[in-house]
């Protein structure tokens, strides 16, 4: 059976700028702060400020072009989970920094993986998630998501797929919203449109 | 009358009398109904996301043991550990043999409904494992000694002061009227234990069967940690929640977080398809998944209750339920309570323990409006209640009925009634609301309504020329 998305599930964009402008609104509305950048240096300098603004003690994360080249710039220790890693050192980390699969703008959600956010835990375990994304990550919708996970997984799919949508909240008192019930009380994603 | 049914009626009484409590309760759903109908708004068609979402559920269960095999089989491939549970002591037994070959002492669980059905934690308690409840409502009724009040908000019937003093007495955390700051005690609380646990359980809100994974839908992240940290993971599923296709989750994960919780989507939709793979750096070492039947395949078997069997546990059902909303969560005194556990209950566990529940009913058919898989639940309950009638009916209730039927289909009958029962109503208050009174349960709580001499109909017969 297949699904008449198109006009069923809330509207959303496909022009990219129209796509990274819906993007940002439903962020703001989940509280996620994201934030554009033009060049990978410019993802560098704003860890810096955030390490800074944050009095950041360390961080952990894992080894892709991009996050290589911006942990260089954040002035504290990293510890990088590719190789393995203690469960208690992951626990005492003052932020994350991961890759991911996707960026969607209908919902303002990320698409992770075990593959490319560097195993399960270091997008949920630190108090601060940072996110990266490049340019032709985003898509306009949730089944272009799905789609996009079986076109490139298929069969060998990773342990996990977590599709992320604002920092972890709980409404269990009172139904009072309230962030950072388990996971990262911060969400950020920053969006580098030129590699 | 059974026992069950007793303390219904008699915790429906107190209930009816507490009125802070149901003042609690109708806050917080006030809150949510508000917050979904925006959500609803946002779906470009929302009658067509439920009329598709039925589809595909009912084709998912038409073709079930298709389904489960190609699950199994994904899953089996990719080092996945299968069980099937027949009963809830199956899973009891099941989940105690893993314990007991990892050597484990501490289990941490994400939320889970399905266990609350069979009884988990206090099997494995019993036996002097320890478990705990990782979900911030989960964790705070598990603390009160209480099954959930809600299958989606389990610790809604408190005040965030009942809170603050529970933790004081169990936690030893400084009183406070701040829901973050209770919060934030849960989370310090709880994050040692993550670490601690040699295992990790989670319950499922779907199965993929095409790809062979596992979908769990929360809010908090605990669900993650309990799949990223134990050595040993496990997840419980009953058989019915099988879905076709992974194209089938776009539809679903925002379909069930929009009822559920008032969200577009919730902030963690997880697909698990096995454990830890060699390339990765962490995550579980062994993966088990347990499917349960527990009465399901029987109502598989059944060409009109087959369809309860679409429910996706979101809790929409209790939310809009007049009596839900009266009488509260733990007087239904079942796992699944409200309009979805009024229908699935008898069916599960025996219309004898659980026949009074199909009559806690108005059927004002909010619930069958408000389901995001159009399971028609207050026709299910009047199903009930036909076959209640012809099997349980005692015999005077029979006679009763044979009588009015009489009366209402002779018109003779009926004008002589209606001038005989005025007659009568005249002597009424002599014993009205007594033991006595053949119309006591209706007068006990309530006013008769007055009769008149000329009825509707004579009057109009008289003026209508
Ligand atoms: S039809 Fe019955 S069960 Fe359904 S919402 Fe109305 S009162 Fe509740
Ligand atoms: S019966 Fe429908 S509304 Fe009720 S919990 Fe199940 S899916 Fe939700």
């Amino acid at each position: 059976m297949t699904i008449d998305f198109q006009n069923i599930l809330p509207k959303t964009e496909t022009e990219y700028t129209a796509m990274v402008n819906l993007f940002a609104n439903k962020s703001a509305d989940l509280t996620t702060r994201f934030v554009k950048v033009f060049t990978q240096r410019e993802i560098g300098l704003y860890l810096n400020t955030l390490a800074t603004q944050e009095k950041w003690v360390s961080i952990a994360s894992h080894h892709t072009p991009l996050t290589d080249e911006s942990v260089i710039a954040v002035p504290v220790p990293c510890l990088w989970t590719d190789q393995g890693y203690k469960i208690e050192e992951l626990e005492k980390v003052s932020a994350s920094i991961t890759g991911c699969d996707a960026l969607i703008a209908q919902t303002g959600s990320v698409m992770l993986s075990s593959r490319t956010a560097g195993g399960r835990a270091l997008s949920i375990l630190p108090p601060h998630h940072i996110v990266l994304a490049t340019k032709n990550q985003i898509v306009p919708d949730l089944p272009t998501a799905y789609r996009m996970i079986r076109e490139k997984y298929s069969p060998n799919y990773p342990s996990m797929v977590s599709l992320v949508t604002g920092p972890s909240r709980t409404g269990d008192i009172e139904r009072i919203l309230v962030l950072g019930a388990h996971g990262p009380r911060k969400l950020t994603i920053i969006l580098v449109e030129e590699v | 009358m059974n026992n069950l049914a007793k303390k219904f009626h008699q915790d429906a009484a107190h209930m009816a009398e507490n009125v802070a409590l149901r003042n609690v309760i109708a806050t917080g759903l006030g809150k949510y109904a508000e917050g979904r109908d925006k959500k609803i708004a946002d779906f470009q068609d929302w009658q067509k996301a439920r009329e598709t979402a039925s589809q595909i559920k009912r084709e998912s269960l038409n073709n079930l043991p298709q389904n489960i095999q190609q699950l199994t089989e994904k899953l089996t491939s990719r080092g996945t550990h299968i069980h099937f549970a027949a009963t809830g002591s199956d899973v009891c037994r099941i989940v105690l043999n893993i314990l007991r070959q990892k050597k484990a002492k501490l289990m941490i669980k994400s939320k889970s409904m399905t266990s609350e059905e069979v009884h988990l934690n206090k099997a494995l308690e019993k036996e002097g494992f320890k478990v705990v409840e990782s979900d911030l409502g989960e964790f705070i009724v598990q603390l009160r000694q209480e099954p959930p009040y809600h299958i989606v908000f389990p610790a809604m019937h408190l005040t965030r002061y009942q809170i603050s003093d529970l933790f004081h007495d169990k936690l030893n955390s400084q009183p406070t009227e701040n829901p973050e700051t209770l919060t934030m005690i849960a989370r310090q609380n709880l994050r040692s234990q993550y670490i601690q646990a040699d295992v990790g359980f989670t319950g499922a809100n779907f199965a993929v069967a095409d790809t062979g994974m596992i979908s769990v839908t929360e809010n908090e992240g605990n669900s993650r940690l309990c799949g990223s940290l134990p050595k040993t993971m496990i997840t419980l599923i009953g058989i019915e929640k099988v879905i076709p296709r992974l194209e089938d989750l776009p539809l679903f994960l925002p379909m069930l977080a929009t009822v559920g919780a008032a969200q577009n989507l919730t902030a963690y939709n997880t697909l698990y398809s096995g454990p830890k793979r060699p390339e990765e750096p962490d995550g579980p070492e062994e993966y088990h998944v347990i499917l349960l039947d527990n009465g399901r395949s029987r109502l598989q078997k059944d060409p009109v209750y087959r369809e309860v069997l679409k429910c996706m546990r979101c809790g929409s059902c209790l939310n809009v339920c007049p009596i839900y909303k009266s009488v509260g969560g733990h007087t239904y005194n079942a796992t699944y309570s409200g309009p979805i556990g009024s229908v699935l209950m008898p069916k599960l566990f025996g219309m004898a323990a659980y026949k009074h529940l199909s009559f806690a009913c108005s059927l004002c058919c909010a619930c069958r409006d408000a389901c995001p898989v159009k399971i028609d639940l207050s026709h299910l309950l009047l199903k009930n209640r036909e076959t209640l009638s012809s099997q349980f009916a005692p015999k005077y209730e029979k006679l009763a009925f044979k009588g009015m039927s009489a009366l209402f289909n002779h018109p003779l009958f009926w004008s002589l009634g209606k001038k005989l029962a005025w007659i009568g109503q005249k002597l009424h208050p002599l014993i009205e609301g007594s033991a006595i009174d053949p119309a006591q349960c209706w007068t006990a709580t309530r006013k008769a309504p007055k009769l008149v001499w000329h009825s509707f109909k004579d009057l109009w017969k008289k003026y209508k020329s």
